[in-house]
């Protein structure tokens, strides 16, 4: 398909919005209104540079594509949602242009709207039995709730109309949050807002979580995450970074020795896995989580100006098919690697990337290798990377997750030369805090065992975000934060201050 | 306030030790643990340095460290007074300490300055402690009277013979092996290759050797894996895993060339910034 222009995309809508303009809509011709492209840096130019990808809608856009979506009584696109947004109401509001009131119907539930339009995998929740890509037989014509819901939260920002939320009269009570990812940073909003004093540790010198050191910029601009945090120190969130609880100090000592009431843990699933396989710590192999680290956290882009260095690569290949495989390609394509491969093990159609970040990366040259597999990676006498031997794979008899489990070729291995290996095949929770806490009772995968409100096995202390789902989705873990933040507001109500134990 | 620096002293032209504010992790620090710091919010990348002291009622740490790379220069820059943009730890798992019998410990070049605290720690478990002391020349010996108060037996050699023995440290700690009452463990840090060294001159003798990784670092909570080295076939994070391992069961030709990864890099970031000192010294006497 032929790049389109946000010129071209935006000159289409308004003749489409003059036609429709004050006619009241029958379903048929609701049908009948094209799906709106999504707006797109140029994909040439963008291999060179690190902005925005997906530019957003135009405000007409906004309106034809909310007028695509049917109302449906039932709302299948509300349960598809983790944190149940009443899907249908804010369309028809930004339907109508009232765009403010759509947002406001989206923040009732939801913390994040401008970081969750760009980065939740709307296809396979919201939007997976919208009734429109149903009828049109087709599900990637559904109505795309999450530029929608993108617009009206750039708008609101854009046009400095956020509004912090009331804060109620101060309880005298007080709350540890450890990490400021999704997780965290909802926990904090709502028990500020009924009036608790909290304190978010952060490792890192700047907070976010993923957001910030993971998730590049071309995706999600830090922009974006910045205003949340400001709003939250607005808010009166104490934010403390460079603090490692459980080495700075001891979680129960937060609530022993520091007169906190009460824990919230939202650290994260990070912990890079490995394959264990030959070659892997040769020079020119990294985890994903220290090659996306460098650049966005470090800006090692900037190979000017950042301290921070970055291994100069031509040919890469990234091994995994996920969202952070995605983004470890397109910042390779960006920092000038004249070739990137992604070798997956089972095919497109099982791939958890979003469909969007799929497609960008194709755009963008990264070249696909399906139902292939890393044997070992191969190195030269200086201990190099010099080339990765794969397998072919081909898929057999389904799993118990109903997916075709891929099995491997015999005999089907050949060389993939490179000089950097980027292993991008997932996360697990880092032990820190479960060495450094006693009692606190983990999974054999090393997350926190919490119940539905996030409570853990030590008194006062929840979790949730990846450290509870195992590594998840932005949107999971900010439901988690909302229910836990409601189970440790009404336990202080409840039960009142910690009291030490001398 | 917080990571203010409250003294500074130049032990060599490229040595160099500070103390700074830092209560939180002065008190909470133990022997063979260390900070990250970084000292510029945007720009600055993160460099591990061992906490070679700390005073908890003065709420300070000592770090005691080499100009080796572009921010180690920039720290050396720094006075009393000035203020180190971020700092964060104790990280790693403190040295286990407890009583063997005869402790050796060996330090080379500025690898006396995380042997230290650790020496100290063995020597207050009741161990009978030797420490071999190496370095380049005289001049760039560190820390031989403080370790010379705490020893019961110090061995002091140079590469060139201007202090001490003339020998590297793996001679003497040949020697003590050899003595008809073997040390129960060394304890060696320094440059990679001097732990790769002491760890071949232990292992005929069967004496267990711990040594402490310094590796390239992003995080130091185990989050990027950079760290990674290989112990007994297995691929650990020196952050969080360490930093010490069992220098019998590591890997140092893998470490080593990791250390390298970035050599041209920063070979290139060293030599700007030389060049900008050099500009800024010619502004200056143009300026007078
Ligand atoms: C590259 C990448 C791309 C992704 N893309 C998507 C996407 O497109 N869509 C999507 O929905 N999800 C995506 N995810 C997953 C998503 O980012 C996570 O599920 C989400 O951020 C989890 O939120 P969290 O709050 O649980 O933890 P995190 O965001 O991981 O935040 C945890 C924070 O806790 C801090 N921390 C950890 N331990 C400690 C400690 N001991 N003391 C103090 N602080 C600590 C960490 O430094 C971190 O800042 C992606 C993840 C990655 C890595
Ligand atoms: S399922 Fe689709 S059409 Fe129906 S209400 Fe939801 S968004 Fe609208
Ligand atoms: S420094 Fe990142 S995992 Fe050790």
């Amino acid at each position: 398909m032929r790049h389109h222009t946000r010129e071209e995309i935006e000159a289409a809508a308004h003749e489409q919005m003059a036609a429709l303009e004050g006619v009241a809509l029958t379903p048929k011709e609701r049908l009948a209104i094209p799906p709106q492209e999504m707006p797109a840096q140029d994909p040439v130019a963008r291999r060179r540079n690190m902005q925005e990808v997906a530019l957003g809608y135009t405000a007409t856009q906004a309106r034809l594509e909310s007028l695509r979506c049917l109302q449906c009584r039932n709302a299948p696109c509300v349960e598809g949602c983790p944190v149940r947004i009443d899907i249908p109401a804010f369309l028809k509001a930004a339907a109508e242009g009232d765009f403010q009131a759509a947002v406001d119907i989206i923040k009732r539930n939801s913390l994040l709207p401008a970081v969750c339009g760009r980065v939740c995998p709307q296809e396979t929740q919201c939007q997976a039995p919208c009734t429109v890509g149903r009828s049109l037989k087709d599900a990637a014509k559904a109505v795309s709730i999450g530029r929608v819901e993108r617009y009206v939260a750039d708008r609101e920002r854009d046009q400095g109309r956020a509004q912090l939320p009331a804060i109620k009269p101060a309880t005298g009570f007080r709350v540890a949050v450890i990490g400021s990812g999704p997780a965290g940073i909802t926990v904090a909003a709502d028990l500020r807002r009924e009036g608790h004093a909290v304190t978010i540790f952060e490792a890192f010198h700047k907070p976010g979580g993923v957001m910030v050191y993971g998730i590049p910029e071309f995706r999600l601009p830090k922009k974006i995450v910045e205003a949340e945090i400001h709003a939250l120190e607005a808010m009166g969130v104490e934010i403390r970074t460079d603090f490692v609880v459980g080495r700075t100090r001891k979680l129960t000592d937060l609530m022993e020795k520091d007169g906190y009431d009460a824990v919230f843990v939202g650290s994260g699933a990070g912990l890079p896995k490995f394959m264990g396989i030959e070659g892997e710590n040769l020079v020119g192999v990294f985890s994903a989580n220290e090659y996306l680290t460098r650049v966005n956290l470090m800006k090692a882009y900037d190979f000017e100006r950042a301290d921070t260095p970055l291994f100069r690569s031509r040919v890469v290949v990234v091994l995994g098919g996920g969202n952070v495989a995605m983004d470890a390609a397109r910042t390779a394509v960006r920092l000038g690697a004249t070739e990137v491969h992604l070798v997956y093990r089972r095919t497109e159609a099982e791939m958890p990337a979003r469909v969007e970040e799929v497609a960008h990366a194709k755009e963008e040259g990264v070249v696909f290798h399906l139902l292939q597999n890393a044997k070992r990676i191969m190195g030269d006498e200086q201990g190099l990377v010099k080339a990765v031997e794969c397998l072919r794979y081909e898929l057999g008899a389904p799993d118990d997750s109903g997916r075709r489990r891929p099995v491997e070729i015999k005999g089907s291995e050949f060389i993939m030369p490179c000089d950097t290996v980027i292993v991008a095949i997932g996360n697990d929770s880092n032990p820190l805090i479960r060495q450094t806490t006693p009692g606190l009772v983990t999974t054999k995968w090393g997350t926190i065992v919490a119940n539905e409100d996030g409570a853990t096995s030590v008194p006062r202390v929840y979790a949730g975000g990846d450290i509870v789902l195992g590594a998840a989705t932005v949107i999971l873990a900010m439901g988690q934060g909302r229910r836990a933040a409601a189970a440790i507001h009404e336990m202080l109500m409840r039960e009142g201050p910690y009291r030490r134990r001398r | 306030m917080p990571n203010r620096i409250v003294f500074k002293r130049q032990w060599a032209e490229d040595i160099f030790e500070i103390k700074v504010e830092a209560p939180l992790i002065a008190e909470e620090r133990r022997a063979g643990q260390f900070v990250i710091l970084q000292l510029n919010d945007e720009y600055g990348e993160r460099i591990p340095l061992t906490i070679a002291d700390a005073d908890r009622t003065a709420g300070t740490i000592t770090l005691i460290f080499q100009t080796v790379g572009k921010t180690s220069h920039a720290l050396a820059d720094l006075d009393v007074g000035d203020y180190i943009a971020h700092m964060v730890g104790p990280l790693g798992h403190p040295t286990h300490i407890e009583r063997v019998g005869t402790v050796v410990g060996v330090g080379g070049g500025i690898g006396a300055a995380p042997l230290y605290p650790i020496a100290e720690a063995m020597k207050a478990a009741g161990n009978r402690l030797i420490v071999i002391l190496g370095a380049r020349q005289a001049g760039l010996m560190i820390l031989e009277d403080r370790l010379a108060g705490l020893a019961d037996e110090l061995i002091v050699c140079t590469d060139d013979g201007s202090r001490g023995r003339k020998a590297l440290v793996t001679g003497p700690l040949k020697e003590v092996c050899e003595r008809p009452s073997k040390p129960d463990l060394v304890v060696a840090i320094g440059p990679p290759v001097m732990m790769k060294a002491c760890a071949e001159t232990t292992r005929p003798y069967g004496v267990r050797t711990i040594v402490s990784l310094n590796t390239i670092m992003v995080d130091g909570t185990g989050m990027c894996g950079g760290c990674r080295v290989t112990v007994d076939g297995q691929t650990r994070f020196v952050c969080v895993d360490g930093p010490e391992f069992d220098g019998h069961q590591v890997d140092f030709d893998n470490m080593i060339r990791r250390l390298g990864a970035y050599r041209r890099q920063e070979n290139a970031a060293h030599e700007r910034c030389h060049l900008e000192e050099a500009i800024r010294q010619k502004e200056r006497e143009a300026g007078r």
